[in-house]
């Protein structure tokens, strides 16, 4: 079975005898022991997997690892050297995660928003998040800590 | 009424059970407090217990359990599953508030599972919070005593001298201070202060409990760690899927095993017969492999042929027609008051109205999955369940193990919703596990998740009521059809839990003449408890009903409503677990003043009003929406007004109060299980949809903190949401919706914006 190589959060990694239509997420998950990236429904309804391609939000787990060709970027990659992203911390100050399980795709899908709009309505928003279910339905507070985290890097001069 | 009008009303709490407590020594140095779970006030106990002395056994037998250790940090055991529910973060708050200690000081660590130490460990019932609020207060009281009364020994003072704040004892005439990490040593040698004795905080004193903050694995969850059940890993772990019958019931007999090995990846393949029925181990064939992916694939290739001779027939469409005909049939009387069928005849005006709901899923995001490791004869297991603590019996019994060979670890649970009180995925886990000489992870996938459920029961309700000529409701009678799996009790969550339940519902204490019946039907499909269990189909039912009652009388469903409240005393004095017409006054004025119940609005928008009172929570919600000619609903707002007693995490709360509002909205608007011949019609989201961002409507909660003790946030919220949107939909359109979801009566949900 092939090997696959690819990079991922900046880091050149090696997926050892998959299958060529072995979805990102499997190969995160259980090859290469990255836990963040959830599995919801496996067929790109809830966004729970959400990683990033090239910058661009996909599912993960509809995206076969032999197609993956661009730099990836998962949960794991999106705090800088153990300092939390602008995302990050609005979403633990406005205490958005209820259990928790949706909320790293949610986060992959905020960022690559922020990354193209920084000044998000919630008409971007919606369009943004429509794909993320959260069971837990903490839609309202998603929906601020985006709000607050574009804030936040106006402030910084980030953007 | 304000709050303090309602407080003034309602001082009787029960009286608080003191618990006893003992030291213990030996573990880590510091001060450590325990409880010992079954000791009576009676009971001799050591006062002291030195860790060393114990074997590990004993050592599971602390609870309640308050460690300081020598630098300061405080640790607390919590012996109940987090689900989601937050009290991984309100049981520390508790502790630290009695304590006075610095948050950011204090951390809670799962116990491990040991029911015959610790007492039920479960998550369900919103129950957390009650059964934990008194002995939590106590340990953290202890402590406290305890660290004063070192430092007071320390500087020679009396401990009327000393008081404490931030992780420090103060002393009054000095001002000196002392950290608790000075002091934990010097605490540890001194005796427990007599519990009768102990002074807990009265309510004014505090200033954590009350305040918002932010879950504790907060930090861990943005950064994607591996603190859930799906997420675990051992060395030279194996994948594991299991396919069980499209009809449920069917069993096993043959598969194409051999072309299954054959597949990339693939171990081993094997038939398991089933034990005991769906709430332990479905017939299936299981499959062990390299990785998830590969397992997937390998299942899909399965072709299975399946003895369907003991599955189930059930089929939503001859439900349906049998309840029809049952509708007038009197059914099995459940509770009773006065004299139902005369008034009934006697009445100038009565009214009858057939209401029914269908099936819905529970839809745990984290699909149900399971690591076990069988090695040296000890199953052990990684659960993500809301009962870890009777997965062990019911292992046990299922494959025929002792219960002393099975150890179950706690994980976070994405998603309970009373799904997770189930442990037939555990079981399922145990019997592959036994099966491979390597751990494994059991991992369904969506498909399996919404097929293999138990069940939100479907139901109907016959109701009628009677008017007294003023417009008064005198009479009312709930026929209740609901199903049966055993021939006996209803199904889980398909009917109250007692018939004394029955005898307590809304509004029984203002009414003339009232009944409860019950019909059950046959049902082969398994139901389960699922958010707010029966509270959430009844309340759709009586407060829709309730509303058309008011309707046909003329008058102000508020005001109608206040009067079936009632302004007398508790149904039964001193229990929170009746409905306390005071406190169900107090939220159903709050949110009609927050709502500006009685406005003009504009043709087609409305507001609509429901009450209801489960799980100990009086609740009363007001939906504002817009109806079009198309049927598409816009629910523009939704008003809370609750009463839990005391918040103790009002982030924490607020967000189990909304999102019980908008689960409510989510599984009204259009989620429905489909039985068609005994098979589950829906697969995945794309034909269950939940509630998306772009539908989610402006929810404001207001907390009537009246004076009695925290009960549960994660379940009373949800019940009055529906009728209140349909109460509001019928006076917008004029269209009652008596059948849930409403999509089947045509109606959908709009969008807040266009996109
Ligand atoms: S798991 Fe990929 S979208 Fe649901
Ligand atoms: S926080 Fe539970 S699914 Fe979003």
């Amino acid at each position: 079975m092939p090997d696959y190589q690819v990079s991922i959060n900046g880091e050149p990694r090696t997926a050892n005898d998959v299958d060529a239509d072995t979805p990102l997420l499997w190969v995160l998950r259980d090859v290469l022991d990255m836990k963040g990236t959830k599995f919801g429904c496996g067929i790109a309804q809830c966004g729970a997997c959400t990683v990033h391609l090239g910058g661009t939000p996909i599912r993960s787990c509809s995206f076969p690892i032999s197609a993956v060709t661009q730099e990836v970027t998962t949960v794991e990659g999106l705090s800088d050297g153990g300092e939390l992203s602008a995302l990050q911390k609005t979403w633990v100050e406005l205490d958005v995660p209820q259990c928790g399980y949706c909320q790293a795709g949610q986060l992959m899908s905020a960022t690559a928003l922020l990354k193209s709009n920084s000044n998000p309505t919630d008409a971007d928003i919606d369009s943004a998040m429509q794909g993320n279910i959260c069971r837990c339905n903490s839609y309202a507070r998603i929906r601020e800590a985006i709000h607050q985290a574009a804030d936040m890097e106006k402030e910084e001069g980030n953007v | 009424m304000s709050d303090s009008t309602v407080n003034a009303h309602l001082h009787n709490w029960p009286k608080m059970n003191r618990r006893r407590f003992i030291k213990v020594s030996g573990i880590g140095g510091g001060l450590a407090i325990g409880g010992i779970s079954g000791c009576g006030p009676t009971e001799p106990r050591p006062s002291d217990i030195s860790m060393q002395s114990l074997d590990s056994d004993q050592l599971l037998e602390l609870n309640a359990f308050v460690h300081v250790l020598p630098d300061g940090q405080v640790q607390v055991y919590a012996k109940n599953p987090e689900i989601g529910q937050g009290i991984k973060t309100s049981f520390p708050m508790i502790v630290a508030e009695e304590m006075d200690a610095d948050f950011t000081r204090i951390k809670i660590v799962q116990s491990p599972i040991n029911q015959a130490v610790f007492g039920a460990q479960f998550a369900g019932g919103s129950r957390s919070t009650p059964d934990n609020w008194d002995r939590l207060r106590q340990a953290g009281a202890t402590a406290r005593a305890m660290l004063i009364s070192a430092a007071a020994d320390r500087w020679g003072v009396d401990q009327s001298q000393c008081r404490t704040e931030a992780h420090q004892v103060i002393n009054m005439q000095t001002g000196a201070s002392l950290d608790y990490a000075e002091l934990t040593f010097d605490a540890a040698k001194l005796p427990l202060p007599d519990a009768e004795r102990l002074e807990l905080k009265s309510r004014d004193e505090y200033r954590l409990l009350g305040t918002r903050v932010s879950g504790v694995d907060n930090p861990d969850i943005v950064q994607g760690k591996p603190l859930f059940g799906i997420d675990q890993q051992l060395p030279g772990m194996k994948y594991a899927a299991f396919a069980k019958a499209p009809r449920i019931g069917g069993r096993a007999v043959s598969a194409n095993l051999d072309e299954i090995l054959d597949m990339p990846g693939i171990s081993q393949a094997f038939i398991l017969g089933g034990s005991g029925g769906p709430t332990q181990l479905r017939s299936g064939v299981a499959i062990v492999g390299d990785n998830s992916w590969r397992v997937f694939k390998a299942k899909r290739a399965l072709r299975i042929e399946w003895d369907n001779s003991n599955a189930s027939t059930d089929d939503w469409q001859r439900i349906q027609a049998d309840a029809e005909s049952k509708a007038n049939q009197s059914g099995t009387v459940l509770a009773e008051t006065g004299d139902v069928d005369t008034a009934l005849q006697n009445s100038s005006k009565t009214l009858k109205a057939w209401y029914s709901y269908k099936f819905v899923g529970h839809a745990t995001l984290e699909p149900q999955n399971c690591t076990a490791w069988y090695h040296e004869g000890i199953l052990e297991f990684w659960a993500p369940s809301q009962t870890p603590g009777s997965a062990i019996p019911l292992v046990a019994d299922t494959l025929g193990l002792p219960a002393e060979s099975i150890v179950v670890h706690q994980t976070r649970v994405g998603g309970g919703f009373g799904r997770r009180l189930m442990n037939d995925y555990v079981c399922e886990a145990g019997a592959i596990a036994k099966m491979v000489a390597a751990p494994i992870k059991l991992q369904w996938d969506r498909e399996d998740d919404m097929r293999d459920d138990f069940f939100r029961a479907g139901g109907f309700n016959q109701l009628e009521a009677a008017l007294s000529p003023e417009g008064k409701m005198q009479t009312f009678h709930n026929h209740h059809i609901s199903f049966t799996n055993d021939g006996d009790r209803a199904v889980a969550g398909g009917g109250p839990f007692t018939a004394a339940a029955a005898s307590l519902e809304f509004p029984v204490h203002t009414l003339a003449n009232y009944r409860m019946s019950q019909t059950l039907l046959p049902l082969q499909i398994p139901c389960g408890y699922w958010r707010a269990p029966f509270s959430n189909t009844l309340a759709f039912v009586t407060q829709s009903f309730f509303h058309e009652v008011s309707d046909a009388a003329g008058r102000d469903h508020l005001e109608f409503l206040l009067e079936l409240m009632g302004n007398g005393d508790w149904l039964v004095e001193g229990n929170p677990s009746a409905l306390n017409p005071q406190r169900g006054t107090a939220v159903i004025r709050a949110v009609a003043e927050m709502a500006g119940w009685g406005r003009e609005m504009e043709p087609g928008r409305a507001l609509g009003l429901a009450f209801y009172f489960s799980h100990r929570g009086h609740f009363a919600e007001v939906v504002d929406v817009s109806v079009d000619e198309d049927k598409a609903v816009l629910i523009n707002k939704v008003w809370v007004a609750g009463d839990i007693g005391l918040i103790v995490n009002k982030s924490g709360a607020e967000h189990q109060w909304i999102g019980s509002v908008l689960d409510g909205i989510s599984s009204m608007a259009a989620q429905e299980i489909d039985i068609d011949e005994g098979a589950i019609r829906q697969t995945n989201f794309h034909q269950y949809p939940l509630l998306r961002i772009q539908q989610v409507p402006e929810v404001e909660v207001q907390f009537i903190e009246s004076d009695f003790s925290p009960t549960g946030s994660g379940e009373p919220a949800l019940p009055p949401i529906a009728p209140a949107v349909c109460n509001a939909i019928y006076t917008a359109s004029g269209h009652r919706i008596r059948n849930l979801p409403m999509s089947v009566e045509g109606f959908s949900l709009k969008s807040q914006r266009s996109i």
